[in-house]
């Protein structure tokens, strides 16, 4: 799973005179992790402290003059390096207050770009595709710069990487509506330059993100019609190919863009799996608004989004975790998260580790048969082992028709108020090929409804139940039962076994209130000690939460909402109570802890037979 | 060869005392070992770590550090006096009074000339080493409060230890032990588990190691002073391994060329080799864990059935039970009698009992401090009674080793410079002085006597591996059996063919024919043959040796682990042979075993033994000390969680 937390905003930002132009040319790092060094579309370069939203020092050109590149930080010197006017470099450090009176130099010919990234050197890229180290063109600046591309060419996006001491600078360029990615190697020096397939609309990519993973280079472009594509270019690869190559490229997402095509948008590589992309409608929401989605390519699932207000201008910058948007006037920095993506834990956690196996098995629909009609492989093709083996190939068939007849009753339920079969979504349900993800309302227009016990089968039969909709839940059936009474217990009995994480429930927990915290805990106390008293005398069929997710539970709610309960008065019976509860069990487990050396310590001397202090004894030797 | 019936006896309730301190003289490869009780024993690590040496303790004596200078042995403790040991004689040669309270620790210079002690009131006094005394020279400026170490005289910096992490804010960290180098480097232990070293030039810390969450009494010895390779030029102490022998605190370590050595609370001796100062595994790369002393401290009346175990302060007398069923092996016998401790004998004075004898009638008792000799004439039948002898010779005045003859008509004491007392009983209840036999060579003490069963001949070994044998009818010594280079363990003379049999430390084994004057044939075929691997790479010394009077063919002898019955009549195993077969054995029919039989029968049924003892009756006496109820016995370690929870 992948989250988006609470954002910030790092500065506000000046709209520019030509709205397509985002006001921000880049964001860098430089060698404090907490840093961003941020440079506008005009003359100012800024370095802020991003955890503190402080700016920490600021440099001007003079009116008139224009920075054409974003400053980047020399790693190796701490100085930064910044372009204006196209052809004089400039460097300067820290503690200079006026970037004038630095160091600068003019070259011979037009700077596309300065790239610096940590353990390797800062390098130059020319306009006309030429490579210079910062060292070398510095000691003789007007050293002849020779011209790569062809006339007509022009670069549009450039990048660079350090791979295991290796230094490359990737840029890509357009000719006559086609596409070249160039990958420029230094030390030693060689070009190898790509073409990049034509999309049929003919579109020029809207971004491009490169990242190094597994000795392989990863670029991700996003093209106008919503396709991601990802192409792969080895490190290590044949150096010596004549020519220009096609490079193979593979769809990993294709966004659902609606009517229109995209505008100014992005997407950005976080790991092997997570997509992030901004500019994009939520496709859930109203069209017309601009969104930041992080999704999952393995999956081809939405993770997580955020809706960002104002226009997005376009680029986005990813370092360290959070993500720097700049859109409408501000520049907001959002903390992310991407957890590892397996299939089971994109599940959440395994619900009853007893009936886990058959249980999770059928419900698991397979995201490629359902998206894109693909064979199925791996984990999707498990089938409930009860059944008989001639239904094994018409499992994937019944999921999907079961899929489509429940979202079309919920659609209609939606449309129509009168309208509500409750007795046939729950015998769907019931067959146990349905799942929260394919049909995401169906619970909710439960719940709506107050059809308790359909709530009760999903939550029980569901295993990919969101937090927030269990914590929905939760908080109607808390809401509608003020008394602790059987019916309660049963419902929030499904609550307890429904899969979660913890990062993602904790701060819905939050939304309940003190009052409704307390009812719960009181639910979730009364359910532990009626549990302890028989643990043994569970009702067969009837499902009921194991003590470990009673507990679990308990430490949950207590975690989200302390302070809270601290300050209410009504509260601080059931704290002692569950205090003393917890002392008492603390003292009964360091009792079995010794109670348990002293066992293995009889286990060890296993053969000693009570052998007292005298003995007379026959042997036999041979 | 059989069955037999075995008394199993766990009522021997040997406690040994901690360990205190220790030192290691690297010329002669000698460990000296104090003990809580004052007791000093003195190991050689040349000789498969033997135990050739024990100082008795004394009760007003307590050792809180010793010090080699040259072969001299000094202690100093909380007495406040310096003693000098008279090693030949086992006894403190002299104490010279410190005046400065309690003392903690005692070091020689590496020219052996000068003693440095470390005084409770915060003084170092140095001492000028002479040749058979020392003197007082000067005392070095005083330092405010306890001083624990005296190494650290020139330091004119004041470090100051802070507390540990995590620990107790209010408690005070006291530095148990420093350590001066001659680089200037000071190494300090401290009570909150930290062995810091310091720059001694600036006074600055260099680093710390959390070595422990307890105290740490020594710093020095699981650190190697090793360079880095990045930095050839600066050296730095880097932690490399932690052992953990021990169960309780470690009081002692000394650092051997190639071995660690420890001991502390739980009393055993800990030798750990450093692997990597060895090629090859060896009997020397062992891990060596010495429980038990390695002298008897069980003496056995064979004719009566009593049993004589020797404390440190006490003599106890136990009459063995008895049953009178039979049994198939494995079985335990219905008891008809219990066993009875019949007497419990303390001794006089504060110097420690050293050794003890009983004769095998059980009518005579004997035991020696350094201070005096004491005889017992004890009636055991109906009613117990227990006299001592008023009236012993002068010239009886202290015994490193005492023994009756068989007939109880004689007793013999190892005196000092390797002489022999003969005691005989003239009238009845009346001891005399009938001879000395002065040591030919050696004044190493004896640790070994031995005499005949037809009262004619007296065997006694010293420390200097030296056997003599007497005749106690012409009263001369009748002949030296040729020295091994190993110490003597264990040996004893048989009672029909007169032949000695000697155990050494080395786990060698030798028959030497009292009247030929010359080894057995039977000796020079196991030499010849050489004994079994298994055997040689035994861990702890043979104590008794003993035999059968009814079959003349049978050696019975024991180490800590094992006893095993040697019959000279049986083929000797080779080395390809299967050496422990009683189980193999056992499997076997009647008619394969006697193929696969070899001289010696060895039983592991028993374990942690102090003495095996065949008696008249033909039963076999065991006395067990489990070292898991020595354990119990001690105190509970500081602070150390009792469980694994």
């Amino acid at each position: 799973m992948a989250a988006l937390y609470e954002g910030f905003t790092l500065c506000g930002l000046v709209p520019t005179q030509n709205a397509s132009d985002s006001p921000i040319q880049g964001i860098e790092l430089d060698g404090d992790s907490d840093h961003a060094v941020v440079t506008d579309s005009t003359r100012s370069v800024t370095l802020y402290k991003v955890s503190d939203q402080k700016p920490l020092g600021s440099w001007t050109v003079k009116q008139g003059q224009l920075l054409t590149c974003p400053a980047v930080c020399n790693f190796q010197t701490k100085e930064y390096v910044v372009v204006s006017d196209n052809k004089v470099i400039r460097v300067w450090k820290d503690e200079d207050l006026n970037i004038d009176k630095a160091f600068k130099a003019t070259v011979s010919a037009d700077v596309w770009r300065v790239h610096s990234a940590p353990g390797g050197e800062p390098v130059v890229l020319f306009q006309r595709g030429a490579v210079r180290l910062l060292d070398s063109l510095l000691s003789a600046p007007q050293q002849p710069i020779e011209d790569v591309l062809s006339e007509e060419e022009v670069i549009r996006w450039s990048t660079n990487i350090v791979a295991e001491k290796q230094h490359f600078v990737l840029f890509t360029t357009e000719q006559k509506g086609e596409h070249f990615l160039y990958v420029q190697r230094l030390n030693p020096n060689t070009l190898q330059k790509y073409r990049l397939e034509r999309e049929d609309s003919g579109a020029p990519p809207l971004s491009f993100s490169a990242s190094l993973r597994d000795k392989h280079i990863n670029l991700l472009y996003l093209y106008p019609n919503g396709c991601v594509y990802q192409s792969v270019v080895a490190v290590r690869g044949p150096v010596e190919l004549e020519g220009v190559q096609t490079l193979p490229r593979s769809l990993r997402l294709r966004l659902p863009v609606g009517e229109g095509k995209l505008g100014a948008a992005s997407a950005v590589a976080l790991d092997e799996a997570h997509v992030a992309v901004v500019g994009m409608p939520h496709p859930s929401a109203r069209t017309g608004k601009d969104f930041l989605c992080i999704w999952n390519t393995n999956f081809q699932t939405l993770q997580a989004g955020k809706e960002m207000v104002g226009r997005i201008h376009g680029p986005v910058w990813c370092y360290l975790g959070k993500l720097f948007v700049p859109h409408g006037k501000a520049l907001s920095v959002i903390p992310y998260e991407c957890q590892k993506s397996s299939l089971a834990s994109a599940l959440g956690k395994l619900r009853h580790a007893g009936i886990a196996v058959s249980k999770s098995s059928v419900a698991v629909p397979s995201w490629n048969s359902l998206l894109h009609g693909d064979q199925p492989q791996g984990p999707a093709k498990i089938v409930d082992t009860r059944k008989s083996n001639g239904f094994i190939g018409d499992a994937q068939d019944l999921q999907l028709s079961v899929g489509q007849l429940a979202c079309h009753l919920v659609a209609r339920s939606q449309a129509e108020t009168a309208f509500y079969t409750p007795g046939a979504l729950a015998q769907l349900v019931q067959t146990q090929c349905l799942c929260h993800s394919v049909c995401p309302d169906l619970l909710l227009l439960a719940l709506e409804h107050k059809d308790y016990f359909l709530c009760q089968l999903c939550l029980q039969l569901f295993p990919d139940i969101p937090e927030v909709v269990t914590c929905a839940c939760l908080k109607t059936f808390i809401r509608s039962h003020q008394s602790i009474e059987m019916r309660l217990f049963n419902l929030c009995g499904g609550v307890l076994q429904t899969a979660y994480s913890d990062n993602f429930l904790l701060p819905h927990l939050k939304d309940l209130n003190a009052q409704q915290v307390i009812l719960f805990l009181q639910y979730l106390q009364f359910v532990y000690l009626k549990f302890s008293q028989d643990v043994y005398t569970q009702t067969p069929g009837l499902r009921s939460p194991t003590m470990t997710q009673i507990i679990d539970w308990l430490c949950l709610l207590l975690d989200a909402h302390f302070t809270v309960l601290v300050m209410a008065p009504d509260a601080k019976g059931l704290l002692s109570n569950l205090e003393s509860f917890v002392k008492s069990q603390v003292k009964l487990f360091s009792e079995l802890g010794k109670i348990e050396g002293s066992l293995q310590e009889l286990h060890k001397m296993k053969l000693s037979k009570d052998i007292s202090q005298y003995s007379i004894e026959v042997i036999e030797l041979f | 060869m059989g069955e037999l019936k075995v008394h199993r006896v766990r009522f021997f309730d040997y406690m040994p005392t901690a360990i205190r301190a220790m030192a290691f003289n690297a010329h002669t490869e000698r460990l000296a070992l104090a003990r809580m009780d004052g007791s000093v024993e003195i190991f050689n690590f040349t000789d498969h770590y033997f135990q050739e040496k024990v100082i008795p303790g004394k009760d007003s004596r307590s050792i809180e550090s010793l010090c080699w200078v040259g072969g001299r042995l000094f202690s100093a403790g909380l007495n406040g006096e310096i003693a000098e040991y008279d090693l030949e004689n086992l006894r403190p040669k002299y104490s010279l009074e410190a005046y400065g309270g309690p003392i903690w620790t005692v070091i020689s210079n590496t020219q052996g000339t000068q003693l440095a002690i470390g005084c409770e009131d915060g003084t170092v006094k140095l001492f000028e080493v002479l040749e058979e005394h020392i003197q007082f020279e000067r005392n070095l400026d005083r330092q405010k409060g306890k001083r624990n170490s005296p190494s650290d005289c020139s330091l004119t910096y004041r470090l100051l230890v802070d507390r540990g992490i995590g620990g107790s804010k209010s408690r005070e960290t006291v530095v148990w032990s420093v350590a001066f180098l001659s680089d200037h480097t000071v190494v300090s232990g401290d009570s909150a588990g930290k062995v810091q070293v310091w720059d001694g030039h600036t006074g600055t810390l260099v680093k710390t190691h959390l070595v422990t969450k307890w105290d740490v009494f020594l710093p020095d010895l699981a650190f190697q002073f090793i360079a880095p390779t990045l930095h050839q030029q600066d050296k730095e102490w880097v932690r490399t391994r932690t052992f953990k022998n021990h169960t309780h605190d470690v009081r002692a370590l000394a650092e051997i060329e190639t071995a660690i050595v420890s001991g502390g609370m739980d009393t055993h001796l800990v030798v750990r080799p450093l692997l990597e100062k060895f090629d090859e595994k060896s009997h020397a790369s062992g891990l060596r864990k010495i429980h038990f002393p390695h002298r008897n401290l069980v003496s056995c009346a064979k004719k009566a059935g009593l049993l004589l175990f020797q404390f440190p302060g006490q003599l106890e007398l136990w009459r063995l039970g008895d049953s009178d069923g039979h049994g198939k092996p494995g079985d335990r016998l219905p008891l008809k009698w219990k066993p009875e401790k019949l007497l419990l004998l303390k001794r006089k004075g504060e110097d420690h009992i050293c050794c003890s004898a009983l004769s095998s009638c059980g009518g005579w008792l004997a035991y020696s401090t350094v201070s005096s000799v004491r005889i017992y004439r004890l009636q055991t039948d109906n009613n117990i009674s227990i006299t001592k002898v008023s009236k012993l010779p002068k010239v009886l005045r202290s015994a490193h080793q005492l023994c009756f003859s068989s007939d109880s008509s004689k007793m013999f004491a190892a005196s000092s410079q390797s002489s022999v007392l003969v005691i005989a009983l003239t009238q009845s209840e009346s001891w005399s002085h009938s001879v000395t036999f002065p040591s030919p060579g050696s004044r190493q003490p004896i640790h070994l006597m031995t005499t005949s069963v037809d009262g004619k001949w007296l065997a006694a070994a010293n420390s200097d591996c030296e056997i003599h044998v007497y005749n106690l009818q012409k009263l001369k010594l009748h002949c030296i059996v040729p020295v091994y280079g190993s110490c003597p363990s264990a040996m004893g003379i048989h009672p029909t063919t007169n032949n000695l049999t000697m155990v050494h430390a080395d786990q060698q084994l030798f028959e030497y024919s009292i009247v030929e004057k010359q080894y057995t044939d039977w000796s020079r075929k196991l030499q010849k043959q050489g004994l079994h691997n298994v055997w040689l790479d035994r861990d702890t010394p043979v104590t008794h040796v003993t035999f059968n009077p009814k079959n003349p063919n049978q050696v019975v002898l024991h180490d800590m682990h094992m006893f095993c019955i040697i019959d000279q009549s049986l083929p000797l195993p080779d080395q390809k042979t299967q050496f422990y077969n009683q189980m193999t054995l056992r499997s076997l029919s009647e008619q394969e075993r006697p193929s696969h039989l070899h001289a010696f029968k060895i039983c592991k049924t028993f374990q942690d033994l102090l003495c095996v003892s065949l008696l008249d009756d033909q039963s076999l006496v065991v006395v067990e000390r489990p070292l898991l109820a020595i354990t119990s016995q001690l105190p509970a370690p500081v602070r150390q969680k009792k469980f694994a929870t």
